[in-house]
């Protein structure tokens, strides 16, 4: 079913979606003439498939579950916040805080991420095909990130127990985050998420891995300057 | 919140719908600043001529006229609502003498060879109309939808914030220590019609300008003096360049066709702008000066 923003009301289209009777099964959308309109396809609850054409604003498909949102554009801020499951793609570049809080699904950017990518991530896994800018992973608790590109300054920083992979370079880490030995099951969990992704052409042993130094999970004295 | 727009246009294909550009682009940013709007517009000018942008409050334009005619010979007038742009070949020192020392209550919104400037307190949708953006031509112009925090609204509190010779700023953030720059800016000669943080920093952009110093040194060297969270989009006659702060928290996107270059708070504000779909989008990355121009 194609929906479209020069005719009907942002409301009335996520109305539309977030309300679809549970035994239709026309589960197929395409929204056109987005235009940078905020909050398009939050609050999805149920199995279908979205593709927007075109450019969306902030905290597109927050808090998604079980929904495949494709947005053909850019994305605004927040993208996939606070999202529980389902898969979120973007074709285009993300700005900041992309899969913020997120507890679960997938979120993955074929462009560039901007800041804070990953901010406090809860258990989504987000596959970056370029760049993330800085302070990505910032107190990420659980999940993986996965960056095909660079990272910006103080990645992870006083992160938890997120899996960070960044295949370029990391301009700096973040208090309490260190490269870490990657292991057999590590390289698994990157071939998964690479194929997950439908990204052909890199190798798993091409990322290093990043994780927590587990030093600041309590306060100690000695620490101080770190906090 | 607030927002800030604007175009600089690479080639002269829409210099005549500069006007209508940006009035699309302030109408979308209303939801950022409900509270007062303005715009400055560059467009080139013969190079004798300077233009006075001012705001004449609740004076009577044809007294105002007659009055300062008296002291300014052969001035041309332009009217648009509580604004007038006034025309001369006098030097810009003498005409901001004329008009402080005889008129109180005309401000100087901005002068120069290119710069027209016209803002007021109100939504932006209404102030653009008042003032007939839409009518407007011109190489280049900047945009602002306020949300006040920081100091009152009122005309003298809104932006851009111009305080040298075409040059003008406007900018989405707060900063932290516009007082101890005000002082230090004021005792080099500055002066400042406002409460306001932005128009410390148009202040120091311009005293930065005004020796000597490029655009791009003088924005590199705000970013270790200008304390805060901001985007920064600043014109001069040549063209705009555009700076975050290096925590980047304030937003701002720019979409690049082979025509123009565009700037906004969010994609929203320029979603009208023709082929922008197929546009160089990105987000300007923080700690870095982008610039655009002659």
């Amino acid at each position: 079913m194609k929906l479209d923003l020069k005719k009907k009301k942002l409301r009335e289209i996520n109305n539309t979606l977030q309300n679809l009777d549970s035994k239709k099964n026309d589960r197929d959308f395409v929204i056109i003439n987005p235009e940078g309109s905020h909050a398009l396809c939050a609050g999805l609850d149920q199995e279908m498939k979205v593709l927007i054409k075109g450019h969306v604003g902030y905290y597109c498909a927050g808090m998604n579950q079980k929904a495949h949102v494709t947005i053909d554009g850019n994305v605004g801020t927040g993208v996939a916040e606070n999202m529980m499951s389902g898969t979120v793609h973007v074709k285009g570049n993300a700005s900041q805080s992309a899969g913020a809080t997120a507890h679960g699904g997938l979120l993955v950017i074929d462009g560039d991420a901007s800041s804070r990518c990953g901010i406090s991530m809860k258990g989504i896994d987000i596959v970056v095909k370029g760049s993330v800018g800085h302070m990505s992973a910032f107190m990420a608790q659980s999940g993986t990130m996965l960056v095909c590109g660079d990272a910006g300054e103080a990645l992870g920083d006083s992160l938890y127990e997120t899996d960070i992979f960044v295949k370029g370079s990391v301009k700096s880490l973040g208090a309490d985050c260190i490269e870490k030995k990657m292991e057999k099951k590590h390289l698994n969990k990157i071939s998964a998420l690479l194929k997950k992704s439908e990204i052909k052409n890199i190798k798993p042993d091409s990322f290093k891995r990043y994780g927590s130094a587990r030093k600041l999970y309590n306060f100690n004295i000695d620490n101080v300057s770190s906090y | 919140m607030c927002g800030i727009v604007g175009i600089y246009l690479k080639t002269k294909k829409f210099e005549k719908n500069l006007g209508k550009m940006l009035s699309g682009m302030l109408n979308n940013m209303e939801s950022r600043g409900p509270d007062s709007a303005g715009f400055a517009i560059y467009k080139d000018e013969a190079k004798k001529v300077y233009k006075f942008s001012l705001c004449i409050n609740d004076l009577n334009f044809n007294k105002f006229k007659k009055e300062i005619s008296k002291k300014l010979k052969k001035a041309k007038f332009t009217q648009i609502s509580d604004h007038v742009v006034l025309k001369t070949l006098e030097q810009p020192k003498k005409v901001i003498e004329i008009i402080n020392s005889n008129f109180p209550k005309v401000s100087i919104v901005g002068y120069g060879r290119s710069i027209e400037i016209f803002k007021q307190v109100g939504n932006p949708k209404d102030v653009v109309k008042k003032f007939k953006l839409d009518s407007f031509s011109g190489t280049h112009g900047i945009g602002h939808t306020r949300m006040a925090t920081e100091s009152a609204i009122t005309t003298d509190g809104s932006h851009p914030y111009s305080t040298g010779e075409d040059e003008c700023l406007v900018h989405n953030g707060s900063l932290s220590n516009h007082n101890n720059l005000r002082r230090e800016l004021t005792k080099k000669g500055n002066t400042f019609n406002s409460e306001n943080d932005t128009e410390v920093a148009a202040g120091y952009i311009s005293n930065s300008l005004s020796n000597n110093k490029s655009l791009k040194d003088t924005l590199t060297s705000g970013l270790k003096d200008l304390d805060g969270f901001y985007t920064f989009i600043t014109g001069t006659r040549k063209g705009f360049a555009v700076v975050r702060d290096e925590i980047a928290c304030k937003p701002a996107v720019i979409a690049e066709t082979k025509n123009y270059v565009a700037i906004a708070s969010e994609f929203q504000a320029m979603a009208h702008l023709p082929g922008v779909n197929s546009a160089k989008i990105f987000e300007p990355e923080p700690g870095i000066v982008y610039s655009w121009g002659k």
